[in-house]
């Protein structure tokens, strides 16, 4: 035993030799050779990049900032900000509806339900597009009347969809059947010993999802919520093939006339930057507000996670 | 006449009620009679079908045979051209109203604060303003103790504090039965007594309770009535005493010799 000792100390400088001496040392973070190679890689990809962006003259930053502000682009943002807007609406209400009917006790709802989600998976939003933009060369009139038989109220299907009207509706559908799907998980994740106590407690349905359930849905499913409706950003730009002007189309139709291709594109991603920055600066906030009550196990590293999860445990 | 069966009908009563999960008869054919202000105690192993039986009662479980009976009137079905069917959902959450629940592992709504927790149910569903809703809260609150923890979130409590939160958010919708769920099976053995403090306090107060518990010591002391169950069926019935000490089966003295209350060489 002795030996034992002595050998664990021969280690160490000799004026840290007792136990006391030891327990006294301040505990730092290991800082070891992974930290040193990481800052490395860092300077390096930091200068590659500089040299990359800044100084290659081909990126023509003068032409990106000339356009930047300009009033084509302005217009063009703002039809994509417009559209992204309407269809984020009614994309979410028809997912909210779409969930209930897929939930719903009646089988009836519940297959048209699946049937919506397993057609907008299969369909790929360009043709959804086409389909509606064309819509009314399948059904040259709307009405509501009776199968085969006669119809009470006409309109021409043409009055109806514009280019605007059919992004709108093309986009929205699309996003519901996404949507749907991620408020039904959220409802599948939330325990069911909420429900148990919402019933418990008398509380009608409406109410219980309005004040209980939602607010806990919400906080699961943002994540998944804020990526989707960041890709209804991207996804505007499919409308340009039923000919409707927002940010990329507009700078595909300068670049097509002065070539300047790349610095222009440069324009729309810089704005696509900037609202997907606003969109996740929303989600945070969201994200924050919908965590009251909850210890922030989604947030951070792994290592915060850790933390929480001892807090818990006291 | 009309009088006397007044006085005479239980508060609540359970005539041959049976609940199955496919194969599995969790509960199979059980009677009972609970008077107003009695406090009973239904144990037995676990899978007995004591929860189930429990939560059949306020229609957290629909029965498949037999009915249940509060203040002489049937709830959960009505009678439709000579048969039964269960009842509107907006009737169904009134009867709901008659019974608080208390669940095992408390379902305490994680994003409210304490006193939210507590006056949330009388405002949406009874439509108190918010006023009268925290004037009850912070009054049944004190009742458990909780006077000051009530701007606390739950994950900011302990168990046994959020379990009495549970039993306030029950008490503030002025149930006429409370039913308790294993109230105590998920918490640490320190903090058990304080939940069972406040629940004997309110058996005191003479609320008619339905308890689900492996709390035999309390069931002695508290119960007016012992109800052992076990395979879906009521085994034992009577005062603690003599159920808990003095089984007439075989099955029960085995059952009570295992959690202690009866000295296991007589059994």
């Amino acid at each position: 035993m002795s030996s034992l000792l002595t050998r664990r100390k021969s280690g160490l400088p000799a004026d840290l030799r007792t136990q006391k001496d030891l327990a006294a040392l301040k505990i730092r973070p290991r800082f070891g050779i992974a930290q040193w190679v990481s800052i490395g890689v860092a300077i390096y990809l930091g200068l590659t990049l500089i040299q990359f962006f800044v100084f290659n003259e081909n990126w023509k930053w003068d032409v990106v900032f000339s356009y930047l502000f300009s009033q084509v682009i302005m217009n063009g943002l703002l039809n994509t900000i417009y559209l992204t807007l309407l269809t984020t609406f009614f994309g979410l209400i028809l997912g909210v509806i779409t969930a209930w009917a897929r939930m719903s006790s009646l089988v009836v709802l519940r297959t048209f339900a699946v049937l919506y989600i397993w057609l907008m998976r299969a369909m790929p939003p360009l043709v959804m597009l086409l389909v509606v933009f064309f819509f009314g060369a399948l059904v040259p009139t709307l009405g509501i009347g009776i199968p085969f038989g006669p119809s009470f109220a006409e309109v021409p299907t043409n009055d109806v969809i514009s280019r605007f009207s059919a992004a709108i509706i093309g986009l929205s559908i699309y996003l519901g059947a996404y949507s749907a799907e991620i408020f039904r998980g959220g409802i599948l994740a939330l325990p069911s010993g909420q429900f148990e106590a919402c019933k418990s407690l008398g509380l009608p349905p409406f109410k219980a999802y309005q004040k209980i359930l939602g607010p806990q849905l919400i906080r699961v499913i943002i994540p998944s919520l804020a990526n989707d409706v960041i890709t209804i950003f991207k996804s505007t730009s499919l409308v340009s093939v039923i000919g409707y002007t927002e940010l990329l189309t507009t700078v595909q139709t300068i670049y097509a006339r002065n070539f300047e291709t790349i610095p222009l594109l440069m324009v729309a991603v810089i704005w696509y930057l900037v609202l997907t920055s606003i969109a996740m600066f929303g989600q945070a906030r969201l994200e924050k507000r919908f965590g009251r009550g909850f210890a922030r196990r989604n947030q951070g590293s792994p290592k915060a996670a850790l933390e929480n999860a001892a807090k818990e445990d006291l | 006449m009309t009088t006397d069966t007044k006085t005479t009908t239980p508060l609540l009563q359970l005539v041959g009620v049976s609940k199955h999960f496919g194969e599995l008869r969790a509960v199979d054919d059980v009677s009972l009679n609970i008077t107003a202000g009695s406090v009973t105690c239904l144990v037995g192993p676990s899978g007995s079908g004591k929860s189930t039986l429990l939560r059949t009662i306020n229609m957290m479980e629909e029965i498949n045979d037999g009915a249940v009976f509060f203040e002489g009137h049937m709830i959960g079905h009505e009678v439709r051209n000579g048969h039964r069917v269960p009842v509107a959902k907006s009737v169904a959450r009134k009867q709901t109203l008659n019974f608080g629940m208390v669940f095992q592992h408390f379902n305490l709504f994680p994003h409210y604060t304490a006193l939210e927790n507590v006056t949330i149910a009388p405002m949406l569903v009874k439509g108190l303003k918010k006023r009268a809703a925290q004037e009850i809260g912070r009054r049944v609150l004190e009742q458990v103790g909780l006077g000051n923890r009530m701007d606390h979130y739950p994950n900011e409590l302990s168990g046994g504090q959020q379990q009495r939160v549970a039993i306030a958010r029950a008490l503030a919708m002025e149930p006429k039965v409370l039913l308790f769920d294993e109230p105590t099976s998920a918490l640490d053995p320190e903090l058990v007594s304080e939940v069972l403090g406040v629940m004997r306090g309110l058996a005191d107060l003479g609320a008619t309770m339905i308890i689900v518990t492996h709390e035999m010591r309390f069931a002695e002391d508290v119960a007016d009535e012992v109800i052992m169950m076990d395979a879906g069926r009521i085994i034992e019935q009577g005062p603690p005493r003599d159920i808990l000490h003095n089984p007439s089966t075989a099955r029960a003295r085995k059952f009570f010799a295992s959690v202690g209350t009866l000295s296991a060489q007589k059994g």
